[in-house]
């Protein structure tokens, strides 16, 4: 079995195939009655899931950093896609990527701020600025009337399962791929070690640039298609609780691995949705199995390891055989 | 005019000194282990409700010192007893893990707690609080026993760092983690009690939070502890004195913003000071930066 | 390590089934669904408990006589229930999961205003009835241009309504012409009407002195309580939930505050008392009922209820019921449990002798007309003083 898979991984059209199936699949679950509409929530849910788990997994797997803020992100790229979608843009085809765009775009402009934060501080303190960011992000969103202050905004449903199945491929392609690039190599350096790094002519700069811009754009796109599919964002649903959620959701898929990413989000999204019969319960059993697993795996379930599917044939061929 | 600034400065006075608080405690555990205990703002919360548990199961009717004590040494305990089977395995393995565990431990607590007790509880007075007039100046008599016992709980604290062979041990454990068994000194243990100590400290403010305002909820531990966590970093984490400091700046700032401001902006205008702080102090005003081993 | 890689195909395949399981819904013996998306946990568990009881109650008191009556055969109600947490997202899943996975025919709750908008929005997109037994917010029942939504009702009075009858109660029965105002600014329903009781007593030639807001989880009020003092209002505005107003009221009482305190329909819960005591004595607020005016319908719910559950309904339990029974009762008119004609036959209901009053919707509009009354507390019960004046 386990050679058959291995053989399938690294046929070069066995990852496009399954995209392409997968894609299909979901183009016909709109056309014929194959998911219950509570059926494609969840599984919009997963996708919206995956990519603020990829995307957050960049900076805090990959480059080591310990950002809290994520839920900041996604909070600029709900608000500036519903804005796009509600005020500005007339109703079109082009609307929601378009509104997933722009969101992205302001949300990577804020990112991109939040880096040339980063290169005073460091570990503990850049968290805390993360936290701030996030706390700030949230009152100002409360306080400016023209996005509905408190009351919310209710942008009009956009998000179906296709568009949401191309977001999650294009996050974790462009990630992916960022991964495995020189700029991929120069952020999992910062992490083992700054100074060496920079000592051997790592551009350190661009690295975290690069790294919390890219992050932040797909926390945006996130946030967008989490607006498109709510029908009423409000500042409540970006708090401190929501970042939470994401990093739990991180560490327990695995730090540093996009397979990792899928796996925890995945997992946490089904189990919180099967679970709600045990009501508040539920949300003492999961940060359990998150300590446990803590505990056994620090790294999360695929910690530091990745789906051979994932890897480029570059990869592929250098491991050796187990 | 000056009523209204005394006023104020005393509900920021009352506001910090909590806050100061449970700021000691995050900072406490950082000094020696390097990790942001994200459980602690949970254990404050079950100060409150322990206190409320003494106070309202017990047949006796115990005086408030008593109170206090027992609520500080459950929790410390339970403190210990975390830091026993949740971080101590995890001392060899990357600093994420175990801050992320710490915030499982935190949630596990946290929902358990608003499992058997979804309804906010109220909080009964342990003793009679009078109400102190200057002019329109006004000031209970609870307000000067909060403020008084967090000071008295922060000199406390101060004396045991700087005047006792266990602080001197803890202080060691900070500034060298690697020598210090070399010397003889239980570290494990050192490392329990400072965790049982910061965790008290943590009950205690939990309790005189629920006697201020007495409405105790599982999730009040869920902001305020981000807010402490905040402010112990702004005075420098690690430094006991700067989680004061910070402490009492966060609480200042909350107050004073709404005072003199709309107070809708009030977060709005906390963070971005804070932020602002930190961008010209990036170690917290009295924290040192650490040293980076080439 | 590849082991490892093939127990976690098999843990992905696992956890892709469950995700299949959760599009399965439960078979059963043939009953009629309603669903109850309420607020069992979060900031208001109270709300969320009423509601449920009320609901419970009114579904066994039809199932013990048989079921609802349906052209020749009697069917029981199946209760479905739904915790939103009193979270805007949680309540337009459960909306969701109640209308497209539990195939409930029409959906009661939620009940605070953040949440019956989200889930009104899910119910009139997907063509399912809903009544909100609380939500007083205008925007629960109109859609974004302001036009009414054709499957969203509601059991009470709108949020101008109440702003308007708790303006003139202040200026004409307490006589003030002062207010200071204290709210939750991250809050729906508080927010709303703070700014439409502002609107409406400065017209009517009142002044409002001061326009302080927390945010909600806040404990410590007393910086914008020591700013409200130095401006001495006569009246204090609260339109807070029961547990916000007990903790302002407490430390308004503390600073040394001698003003008139009024809140409104969501201080209605009993709680208050139990953690308000002394600091919210004498206070008005403004409310769905009151025990005490109560006509034999509202006697008899009131003398079951609180033999059931050991204690007085609060008005979200009376709304509740009400709610369920318009809902039932347009089921039975419409014969057979399909939405589009119990939607139909919700919107034709000739007056309907509710718990809370007579119920009947306008044509065109899914707010019922419904009148107010304004309670005092006293002696740590609820009295009745007026009847509301718009």
């Amino acid at each position: 079995m386990r050679h058959f898979l291995d053989s399938v991984a690294r046929c070069r059209w066995a990852l496009p195939a399954l995209i392409a199936v997968g894609f299909a699949f979901v183009v016909a679950c709109e056309y014929f009655p194959l998911l219950n509409d509570y059926s494609k929530i969840v599984l919009i849910t997963v996708g919206i899931n995956i990519i603020l788990c990829s995307s957050l997994n960049l900076v805090n797997g990959y480059m080591g950093e310990f950002s809290v803020g994520h839920a900041g992100f996604m909070a600029l790229g709900a608000y500036a896609s519903a804005l796009m979608t509600i005020k500005w843009l007339p109703a079109s085809v082009f609307e929601l990527p378009l509104g997933v765009l722009f969101g992205g775009t302001i949300a990577a402009a804020i990112g991109f701020l939040l880096a040339l934060l980063s290169f005073k501080t460091r570990g503990d303190y850049l968290a805390i600025i993360t936290l701030a960011f996030l706390m700030i992000v949230k009152s100002a969103i409360e306080n400016i009337n023209y996005v509905g202050g408190p009351r919310g905004m209710t942008p009009p449903v956009l998000t179906n399962l296709p568009w949401t199945f191309f977001w999650v491929v294009v996050t974790l392609w462009v990630i992916r791929n960022l991964i495995y690039s020189k700029f991929g190599r120069a952020i999992t350096a910062i992490r083992e070690d700054e100074i060496a790094a920079n000592a051997m002519g790592v551009r350190i700069r661009e690295a975290k640039i690069l790294a919390f811009v890219t992050s932040s754009f797909f926390g945006g796109v996130a946030g967008a298609l989490y607006a498109q599919v709510n029908f009423f964002i409000d500042p409540k649903s970006f708090d401190i609780v929501k970042s939470t959620e994401i990093l739990v959701m991180v560490y327990l898929g695995g730090i540093a691995s996009l397979g990792g990413s899928i796996i925890g989000a995945v997992i946490f999204t089904v189990l919180l949705q099967v679970l709600q019969p045990l009501g508040t319960w539920r949300m003492v059993i999961l940060p359990l199995i998150l300590v446990l697993l803590m505990l056994f795996r620090p790294r999360g379930i695929m910690g530091m390891r990745e789906l051979t599917w994932f890897l480029p044939a570059g990869e592929l061929f250098k491991r050796p055989k187990p | 005019m000056t009523f209204y600034l005394a006023q104020q400065t005393i509900n920021a006075l009352q506001l910090g000194s909590i806050y100061a608080l449970i700021a000691l405690g995050y900072s406490m555990v950082y000094g020696v282990l390097v990790m942001i205990n994200f459980a602690h703002g949970d254990l404050f919360m079950l100060g409150a409700f322990a206190c409320l548990l003494l106070a309202v199961l017990l047949p006796v009717h115990l005086p408030f010192v008593v109170i206090l004590l027992l609520v500080m040494i459950v929790i410390g305990l339970l403190g210990a007893f975390i830091e026993r089977v949740a971080y101590r395995p995890l001392r060899d393995a990357p600093r994420v893990s175990a801050i992320i565990t710490a915030l499982g431990c935190g949630l596990v607590i946290e929902n358990t707690t608003l499992s058997l007790s979804p309804y906010p509880q109220f909080m009964p007075e342990l003793f009679d609080s009078r109400t102190l007039s200057f002019g329109s100046l006004t000031v209970t008599t609870l307000q000067i026993l909060i403020i008084g016992v967090a000071l008295g709980l922060m000199l406390g604290l101060d004396f045991l760092i700087r005047r006792t062979s266990f602080g001197m041990a803890m202080r060691a454990i900070s500034f060298d983690a690697r020598t210090v068994p070399l010397m003889g000194i239980p570290v494990n243990r050192m490392i329990s009690l400072t965790f049982f100590v910061g965790a008290g400290l943590g009950g205690a403010a939990g309790m005189l939070y629920g006697l201020a305002y007495p409405q105790i909820s599982a999730t009040m531990g869920v902001l305020i502890g981000w807010k402490a966590f905040i402010a112990a970093v702004i005075g420098g984490i690690g430094s006991i004195r700067g989680a004061v400091l910070g402490g009492f700046i966060l609480g200042g700032v909350e107050v004073m913003a709404v005072a003199y401001l709309p107070s809708t902006y009030r977060d709005l205008i906390s963070y971005s000071l804070l932020l602002a702080i930190l961008v010209f102090k990036p170690y917290g005003l009295l924290g040192q930066p650490p040293n980076q081993k080439l | 390590m590849s082991l490892g890689q093939m127990k976690k195909l098999i843990f992905c395949a696992s956890v892709l089934a469950l995700a299949g399981l959760t599009g399965c819904g439960g078979g059963g013996s043939p009953s009629v669904k309603v669903g109850l998306n309420i607020e069992l946990t979060g900031e208001m568990p109270a709300v969320g408990a009423s509601a449920k009881n009320a609901a419970e109650m009114f579904v066994s008191q039809i199932n013990s006589g048989g079921g609802l009556d349906m052209e020749g055969t009697k069917l029981p109600i199946e209760l479905v229930i739904g915790d939103n947490g009193a979270k805007a997202d949680q309540a337009r899943t459960v909306a969701q999961r109640l209308i497209s996975q539990d195939n409930v025919v029409a959906m009661v709750g939620p009940d605070a205003s953040s949440c019956a908008i989200p889930a009104s929005i899910v119910a009139e997109t997907f063509k399912c009835p809903m009544i909100s037994p609380w939500s007083t917010n205008s925007k629960t029942t109109l859609d974004e241009e302001g036009k009414p939504k054709k499957y969203v009702f509601r059991a009470c009075f709108i949020d101008p309504f109440e702003a308007r009858v708790l303006a003139k109660f202040v200026l004409n029965n307490i006589k003030a012409k002062t207010a200071a105002v204290l709210f939750d600014v991250a809050s729906e329903a508080p927010n709303g009407q703070a700014n439409l009781f502002k609107e409406v007593f400065e017209q009517n030639g009142g002044q409002v002195v001061a326009f302080e807001t927390y945010t909600t989880g806040d404990r410590d009020f007393s910086a914008q309580l020591t700013k409200i003092k130095a401006l001495n209002p006569e009246v204090i505005f609260l339109p807070a939930y029961y547990n916000d107003a007990a903790g302002i009221a407490r430390q308004a009482r503390q600073q040394g505050i001698t003003a008139q305190l009024v809140g409104s329909d969501a201080w209605s819960s009993p709680e208050i008392i139990t953690l308000g005591g002394q600091d919210v004595e004498s206070s008005y607020f403004c409310n769905h009922y009151s025990t005490e005016i109560a006509t034999p319908v509202a006697k008899k719910f009131v003398a079951d209820y609180t033999a059931k559950y050991g204690k007085a309904p609060d008005d979200v339990a009376a709304l509740t019921y009400d709610a369920m029974g318009l809902i039932t009762e347009a089921i039975r008119t419409a014969g057979k449990a399909d939405r589009q004609a119990v939607r139909d036959a919700l919107a034709e209901i000739p007056k309907y002798e509710g718990v809370t009053g007579t119920l009947q919707f306008q044509p065109g509009s899914g707010d019922p007309v419904k009148s107010a009354v304004i309670l005092q507390i006293k002696d740590g019960k609820f009295v009745w003083i007026a009847n509301g004046q718009p």
